[in-house]
């Protein structure tokens, strides 16, 4: 109501809706407004109608029914008799498994390869260059499906460790397999095992793993507090104690000692029959899809890095120089802190990018969310509209999760400015 | 050219010169890449001595003094700094830079942290001092440049000449024996600059040995005990400033000083 009770008394007319830059703005943005709700109404009405005429009513019913397809990748229990749901569940934690485990690996690859393209080495940084042209100038599909094919074609079939001069044997003192139907590495199993909690009907969380958690977080606490009091003994007597055994042994020593209490062993892979049983088994879909996404976006999170350290003036690092301090402590304490503020949001982009392009995972088989709720089960239901529309508010809350993770880090790393 | 105006007259008798050498530079000669920056530079300065460096732009001011801790490395010829000879050597080049001080044109604060942490942090990282010890110089340092008040802001919130100051306090707090200025007062506003100038003559006073690239003729005058001409990569004149402003022996001197002291 401030635009009417504004001081200037002027009579108001009608021509002032549009000549006036006081009221011409509210104009526009209500027409705008308008327009918008009547082409979505107009959209979704004809929608709607066109699928009643089709004699199909929008409803997420199907998703109760059985599923009625196999995946073989999941990390859950899962059998064809289970529901669509089920099915998008399973393929919902692969997107999320290859999204972190593609995020970790790129954002660590891309860091190296950043700041080695920036080496005074000749051959590494050239190297390096090569590599982030070569992978940011293909589209990913490409390095996806050649990943998958050195795979398959490169590695020995289970039946080459067969016999007594077999082809082909195991790597690390025979406790992997790397086959080309996958990598068998081994299982964590418990003798002494706590159980498992079932949540909802959906999945199991395993008692075991929450105990390692809490005595990790517990030892890494710990460790912090160490860290901090290292901190205030340089701060008062300029020495830092020498503390990473400390650090370290809180952490692994009762690590160690509930393992022994829960009588951890590893589960090998045994070759019976014509393939291996046993250990945990690493689709190749799932390495060929890790692979290609991690180094096609380190390719791009190397640039951002490189960009961050560049934005950073040459003058801070001559001033620390001419303090007398050393590159390590410059880059640590004067140069990152200042770059991460530059790196980090194109960062949030490339994680973004990396979790929306692992929707290529179809292209070798690997079960994601777009496999299994947009790919077997529309076809299965016809559900076109319904399926994706879920399948998008899936990427969408994926996505804004992350960029809410990572603003919160972000906020974080800026309030050191001001 | 602003002329340097002292609210009090500046006792030069108190800036006593000594027979040490601080600095002896021999031959020395750096490119980059073809084009020969430096030539055959020949330099002495004394424990104590403040010498002002002068010359148009590009004839090697900056460079030269950029390599006595080394932000530049030269080619050829020696640079030996308080008996340390400057080599690849790393323990040579921590040894000088920890004793050998520096200010930038563009002040090159970290500003990232707080005025008192940009002053603390080589302290605390080189030298290994307490914190607590740390900040108490530090403290000492500001107020001598007269900014304690201002020691938990950022540097973004003060003025450039405030900035500049604490740049030199932030060079004080590692106990230089040697200070070097690059053209600090250049990208100031002209109030600024007297306060600048004010600070580094109180320096002077003090006895620290001081090499400044500088356009401050003014504060040549009054404070250096030398003057140091630089043309095309070579010392072409040196001289105490009465003489090298009165008396210039080269033409080229001749012109610099008719370009620069004429309007």
């Amino acid at each position: 109501m401030t635009t009417l009770t504004d001081p200037p008394s002027e009579s108001f007319r009608l021509s002032m809706l549009i000549y006036d830059t006081r009221y011409r703005a509210i104009t526009f943005q209500i027409i705008a407004l308008i327009c918008f709700l009547l082409f979505f109404g107009w959209l979704i009405s004809n929608t709607a109608q066109n699928l009643a005429d089709l004699g199909k009513e929008p409803s997420f019913g199907f998703l109760m029914e059985p599923a009625g397809y196999d995946i073989n990748q999941r990390l859950i229990d899962y059998n064809n008799q289970d529901s669509h749901l089920r099915a998008a569940f399973v393929g919902l934690l692969n997107t999320l498994l290859v999204a972190f485990l593609g995020c970790v690996t790129a954002t660590v690859v891309g860091v190296i390869v950043g700041v080695l393209r920036l080496s005074n080495n000749w051959l590494i940084s050239r190297l390096m260059a090569v590599y982030v042209e070569m992978f940011r100038n293909v589209p990913v599909l490409m390095w996806i499906v050649l990943c998958m094919a050195i795979l398959i074609e490169s590695l020995p079939a289970p039946r080459a460790f067969r016999g007594d001069d077999a082809e082909a044997s195991m790597k690390l003192f025979d406790t992997v397999a790397i086959t080309n139907r996958g990598v068998y590495i081994p299982e964590p199993l418990f003798s002494r095992s706590l159980g498992d909690i079932p949540v909802g009907n959906l999945f199991n969380i395993s008692i075991d793993l929450i105990a390692i958690l809490i005595v990790l977080a517990i030892g890494f606490y710990v460790s912090h507090r160490i860290k901090l009091k290292a901190d205030a003994t340089q701060e008062a007597t300029g020495v830092r104690p020498r503390t990473w055994y400390m650090r370290l042994g809180v952490i692994f020593v009762p690590l160690a000692a509930l393992l022994v209490i829960l009588g951890f062993h590893l589960g090998y892979p045994e070759l019976s029959g014509f393939n291996f049983s046993g250990g945990t088994h690493l689709r190749n879909s799932l390495i060929a899809l890790w692979l290609a996404l991690s180094l096609y976006t380190a390719a791009f999170i190397a640039e951002n890095v490189r960009a961050g350290i560049l934005a950073i003036s040459k003058g801070q690092t001559e001033a620390a120089s001419a303090l007398g301090l050393r590159p390590s402590i410059t880059m640590r304490l004067v140069i990152l802190p200042q770059a991460l503020r530059v790196i980090i949001p194109p960062l949030i982009s490339q994680y973004l990018n990396l979790t929306k392009n692992s929707s290529l995972a179809i292209a070798v088989g690997y079960m994601d969310i777009t496999g299994t709720l947009m790919g077997i089960t529309l076809n299965q239901t016809g559900r076109e509209l319904e399926t994706v529309l879920l399948g998008m508010l899936i990427y969408l809350a994926i996505s804004l999760a992350i960029s809410a993770v990572m603003n919160f880090y972000n906020s974080r790393v800026k309030l050191v400015e001001r | 050219m602003s002329e340097l105006a002292m609210d009090t007259p500046i006792d030069r008798s108190a800036m006593k010169v000594s027979d040490e050498v601080a600095i002896e530079i021999r031959n020395m000669n750096k490119w980059y890449g073809q084009f020969h920056v430096l030539r055959d530079i020949n330099l002495t300065v004394n424990r104590g001595e403040r010498i002002v460096i002068a010359g148009p732009s590009g004839s090697g001011k900056s460079t030269l003094i950029r390599c006595i801790n080394r932000l530049e490395e030269h080619q050829a010829g020696q640079i030996i700094v308080d008996g340390t000879e400057l080599t690849s050597d790393l323990k040579n080049i921590d040894k000088i830079r920890s004793e050998v001080g520096m200010c930038f044109q563009h002040f090159n604060l970290f500003p990232h942290l707080t005025i008192l942490e940009n002053c603390t942090l080589a302290p605390i990282w080189v030298r290994k001092v307490p914190r607590k010890e740390a900040e108490e110089t530090a403290m000492h340092f500001l107020e001598k440049v007269k900014i304690p008040d201002q020691a938990l802001k950022y540097p973004g919130q003060l003025s450039g000449g405030q900035q500049q100051r604490v740049a030199i306090a932030r060079s004080l707090c590692m106990k230089p024996r040697i200070m070097l200025f690059d053209e600090p007062t250049s990208a100031l506003d002209p109030e600024m600059i007297k306060e600048v100038l004010d600070t580094m003559i109180e320096l002077a006073q003090e006895g620290m040995t001081m090499l400044c690239v500088t356009h401050e003729m003014g504060f040549a005058r009054q404070v250096a005990n030398r003057v140091i001409f630089m043309d095309q990569g070579q010392i072409v004149e040196q001289n105490e400033p009465e003489e090298f402003f009165n008396n210039p022996r080269s033409e080229r001197t001749k012109l610099f000083l008719s370009q620069i002291l004429g309007h």
